[in-house]
């Protein structure tokens, strides 16, 4: 079988498209670069949205960021060839803000910036993105100051709900930490899975994710054309 | 006649003196014009000129202030770092003050073609139950926060201390580290004539004009808010980026950030380094407002510019990664052969100042011949309180809650210190903080430290303390300390109290330099810091790198199992005569005097090799320097941080316990490596002294005569400052 693709997509401002290039590469992706200003069909097995201030954050966290060209090209694969998306942290922001995952991310409770390693527990572990996960509760670090989750009117499914914190660092409804849209193919979560790769880093649970993401794409399930 | 005086009168007015007005006079052979007194105004201010510093840092080092940083090579990679001041800014406007400070010394790095790869900062406030200083110490904590964090380079170190002499005038000194391939640096020396001098970046506004004469003077506390820039961090990313791809360019031939004098000094010193001349064009400037006029487009200081020295017929390369990154760009100039700084209106238009560039660039000099104030010999002379009559436990509750003590959790969890997945020892958890350099075993360790009361008590000998502390942070995790850069945080250089402790902080910073073979390689000065009409303590900050060989080996102050013993490594018995400085006597006791402890050289460096020869044997599970607080405020730390109690003797004193004597570390190893330490120990002559065992946090911290309970302690260590800020 070929070597699976996967593009992270980089807008002015992403800070963690290198962080998520280096990770992917770790976990045995052939990994790319797209930069945002790109309208063109994405031939690759996972897009990963990295973190960041796209635009710098400024009007509202991610509502720039909607506007590139790529968001056009990910919606297409996104809802024509059901393909993979993970967006981490900024990248779930943008995914909210252009309506394909629910809700918002807003300021958090405390109205700063955390930077921290929480403890996440896993809700569903029959996602594409979760379905090797070996352990319940998972220890990621988050780093945001938008990352309160918030829905105005709860259209989520209960196994929509993927990852919640085990205690809520950010005042998120539901202590919802990571939210999966209704056809399974696109993850948002504000924990940085990325940054957790290596045993050099001293944690390895966001291969966790990787894994199971490679399983899911190498069982015959892949979404490639 | 009547013109004479009014130019005089400008260049006064600017902060120019009489006698340096004569002297440009002179050099010139005629009066400089209104507008080439703006020019002088700002290039002979004490931040841009080094008037007062410039004698005393050429001891140091002759290239000092060469390049935009200095660097050391590690394989063949440059480490490149430097450490600037932002106080006067942050005074007065602390979030804007901080950010923009965090924005220049990246720019700094950036201009040597390193990417930014760390951000450390040594912060000094007032009391922060101080409704006016806790309001510039949250502003300045967020203004790094938000900045900091959006150009994606982690913070990944610092200090923060509290004294009431920062209450108007705060220190804040961040220190950037970035990484190049070491074929690839950049200079900023301009290589010939007829090269084109590009723009590129924010366009230039009225923000930030005279900061650099605003940075030279004490707060008047009226009329100082102009001169604070404003940040933008999304340009700034950008920026780097888009700095970064130009200097891969073909044609590119140096680099230079727009800092203090912005478009006057990076184009001056661009060229005059490469022993040219230049000509800027103003109508070319990019402008964000039609009325600004031609001196303030020369001065401002407006955030996220650089300059670039360009071989013409490659600008439109330059042009095209400008616009995928939204930044301006524009050809503002030119290389020229004749030695003059050329200012015109346009291409062809009118000329508005025609300088010898060496004149404008080459500030005079100042110095003094200083003789020891009196003030040294008394405070040396006061003699130390006697503790009598505390309560241990209250002795060491109020210790670990004070804020300079307590746990700066609340401040770094501010901070992404985790972008880039390079750091490998966090904030919090070990002397210094640790960067990979991925796919290898290497990394570098990183630190800044100060401590103002024994540079005040001091200067030489503070000074070299806290050199060779930044150096035992550094070596507490493995690391082999490399160089220096240092930022001088003085008050006004013409007292003659501060300019004799600047002369003596600089030989403290060259003996310790020398002595531990890490040379300074870049630095900043920033004079005129003052609190209530006298000056600030002497602050020097001092930040380090050192090596990290093998990441493998790294250690961190965390005690890591129940029964491993602890010891005292170096100088095992307390000199009592000489603990002044003690951050002990200022808190419990309210006193600041006496002798401080000088380090000894000789034993320092056989220590510190022993200390990393233990850790690349792999015989120590634990190592944390003792330094502010004494033995006990150490070991209770690492107890804090792993959860882990302590059962052992530390000695019956107070002096013993808190007094602060230089050259000791706390190590813990697992009982099977006893032997083998001990006998390393012999064999290199180094005394050692066992403290104890390391036991469950239930049992708490015994030191003999007293146990305390590790969780109320770890509470109020980890809330002080929260709690505070928070109120």
């Amino acid at each position: 079988m070929d070597k699976l693709t996967a593009g992270v997509v980089v807008f002015p401002g992403s800070n963690c498209d290198r962080d998520a290039y280096f990770a992917l590469e770790e976990n045995g992706f052939k990994t790319r670069y797209i930069w945002h200003d790109f309208d063109q069909a994405l031939n690759y097995d996972l897009i990963f949205i990295p973190g960041g201030f796209s635009y710098g954050d400024y009007l509202r966290v991610g509502a720039l960021a909607r506007f590139s060209p790529v968001m056009k090209s990910v919606e297409k694969y996104v809802l024509q060839k059901r393909g993979l998306v993970i967006g981490v942290c900024n990248g779930f922001q943008i995914l909210t803000e252009v309506g394909i995952l629910p809700g918002v991310l807003t300021v958090n409770s405390s109205q700063r910036f955390i930077c921290e390693d929480v403890e996440i527990k896993v809700n569903n572990f029959e996602t594409p993105f979760t379905n090797n996960i070996d352990k319940k509760v998972l220890n990621l670090p988050i780093a945001h100051k938008e990352g309160r989750y918030i829905i105005r009117e709860n259209t989520l499914e209960p196994s929509q709900i993927v990852i919640k914190y085990v205690e809520n660092p950010n005042g998120s409804f539901e202590d919802i930490a990571g939210i999966i849209n209704k056809d399974l193919n696109v993850f948002g979560l504000m924990p940085h899975p990325e940054r957790a790769c290596s045993k050099v880093l001293g944690n390895e649970d966001g291969n966790l994710i990787f894994q199971s993401i490679r399983r899911y794409l190498s069982s015959g399930q892949s979404v490639k054309n | 006649m009547a013109n004479q005086l009014k130019i005089r009168e400008l260049a006064l007015a600017l902060g120019l003196s009489n006698s340096e007005y004569e002297s440009i006079v002179e050099k010139l052979n005629r009066e400089p014009n209104e507008f080439e007194t703006y020019l002088f105004s700002a290039q002979w201010s004490e931040h841009c000129g080094y008037k007062h510093s410039k004698h005393y840092l050429k001891k140091i080092n002759e290239s000092y202030e060469s390049e935009n940083a200095g660097y050391v090579e590690i394989g063949n990679k440059a480490v490149v770092f430097k450490v600037e001041s932002h106080n006067h800014p942050c005074a007065v406007e602390p979030y804007q003050g901080a950010a923009t400070g965090i924005g220049g010394i990246v720019r700094d790095i950036l201009a040597m073609g390193a990417r930014p790869i760390a951000l450390l900062d040594s912060l000094k406030f007032g009391d922060i139950n101080q409704p006016k200083v806790k309001n510039i110490f949250e502003g300045v904590v967020s203004g790094i926060s938000d900045y900091g964090n959006s150009i994606g380079v982690p913070t990944v170190a610092g200090e923060t201390s509290f004294n009431e002499i920062y209450s108007t005038n705060p220190l804040v000194n961040v220190m950037c580290v970035g990484v190049a391939e070491k074929n690839y640096l950049v200079s900023s020396h301009a290589d010939g004539p007829n090269k084109l001098i590009v723009y590129i970046g924010s366009k230039t506004g009225r923000d930030g004009i005279h900061g650099a004469s605003f940075a030279s003077k004490e707060l008047s506390g009226k009329d100082d808010r102009p001169s604070v820039q404003v940040g933008d961090p999304f340009t700034e990313k950008n920026l780097i980026e888009a700095t970064l791809e130009i200097l891969k360019l073909k044609g590119v031939k140096a680099c230079q950030d727009m800092g203090a004098a912005g478009v006057l000094s990076s184009t001056s010193e661009m060229a005059s380094k490469g022993g040219l001349g230049c000509e800027i064009y103003l109508d070319k400037v990019p402008k964000r407002q039609k009325d600004i006029k031609p001196w303030e487009i020369m001065l401002s200081e407006s955030q996220e510019r650089m300059v670039f020295l360009v071989e013409p017929g490659f600008e439109q390369e330059v042009k095209k990664v400008c616009e995928k990154y939204m930044v301006d760009f524009s050809v503002i100039g030119k290389t020229i052969e004749k030695k003059h700084y050329v200012v015109k209106k346009e291409e062809n238009g009118d000329i508005l100042a025609d300088l010898p560039i060496d004149v404008l660039v080459d500030a005079p000099e100042y110095y003094r011949n200083n003789s020891t104030p009196t003030s040294f010999i008394i405070n040396r002379a006061k003699k130390f309180p006697k503790c009598k009559g505390h309560d241990l436990k209250d002795i060491l509750k109020k210790i670990i809650q004070n804020h300079n003590v307590a746990s700066k959790k609340w401040i770094f969890q501010q901070y992404d210190y985790k972008v880039g997945t390079n750091t490998l020892l966090i904030p919090g958890i070990a002397d210094s903080s640790v960067l990979w350099f991925k796919k290898t075993k290497k990394a570098i360790a990183v630190t800044i430290d100060s401590n103002e009361l024994y540079t005040y008590l001091n200067p030489l000998e503070g000074t070299k303390n806290v050199v060779y502390e930044a150096a035992r942070n550094l070596v507490s995790v493995g690391a082999v300390p490399l160089a220096i850069t240092d930022n001088l945080n003085f008050g006004h250089p013409d007292d003659s109290e501060v300019s004799w402790q600047f002369e003596q902080s600089i030989n403290g910073l060259i003996e310790a330099s020398k002595e531990l073979s890490t040379p300074v390689v870049s630095g900043n000065v920033s004079f005129y810091n003052s609190y209530k009409d006298s000056s600030i303590y002497p602050t020097p900050v001092i930040g380090m790198v050192g090596e990290v060989k093998d990441i493998s080996k790294l250690t961190n102050l965390k005690f890591k199992n129940v029964g491993d013993f602890v010891y005292l490594v170096g100088k095992t018995d307390i000199n009592v005569e000489r603990i002044g400085g003690s951050i002990y006597l200022k808190i419990i006791e309210d006193f600041i005097g006496g002798e401080i402890d000088p380090v000894n050289p000789i034993f320092e460096k056989s220590l510190q090799n022993f200390i990393l020869d233990l850790i690349n044997k792999s015989v120590v599970n634990c190592v944390h320097d003792v330094s502010k607080g004494g033995l006990l405020v150490s070991l209770v730390e690492s107890c804090i941080v792993s959860s882990l109690g302590f059962n052992g003797e530390l000695g019956n004193s107070v002096e013993e316990l808190f007094g602060e004597n230089q050259g000791r570390f706390i190590i813990s190893l697992s009982k099977d490596n006893d032997d083998l330490f001990q006998k390393m120990s012999n064999k290199a002559g180094i005394i050692f002294k066992k403290l104890g065992e390391v036991k469950h946090q239930d049992d708490g911290i015994n030191i003999g005569s007293t146990t305390f309970d590790l969780k109320k302690l770890t509470k109020l260590y980890f809330e002080s400052i929260s709690k505070t800020v928070e109120e």
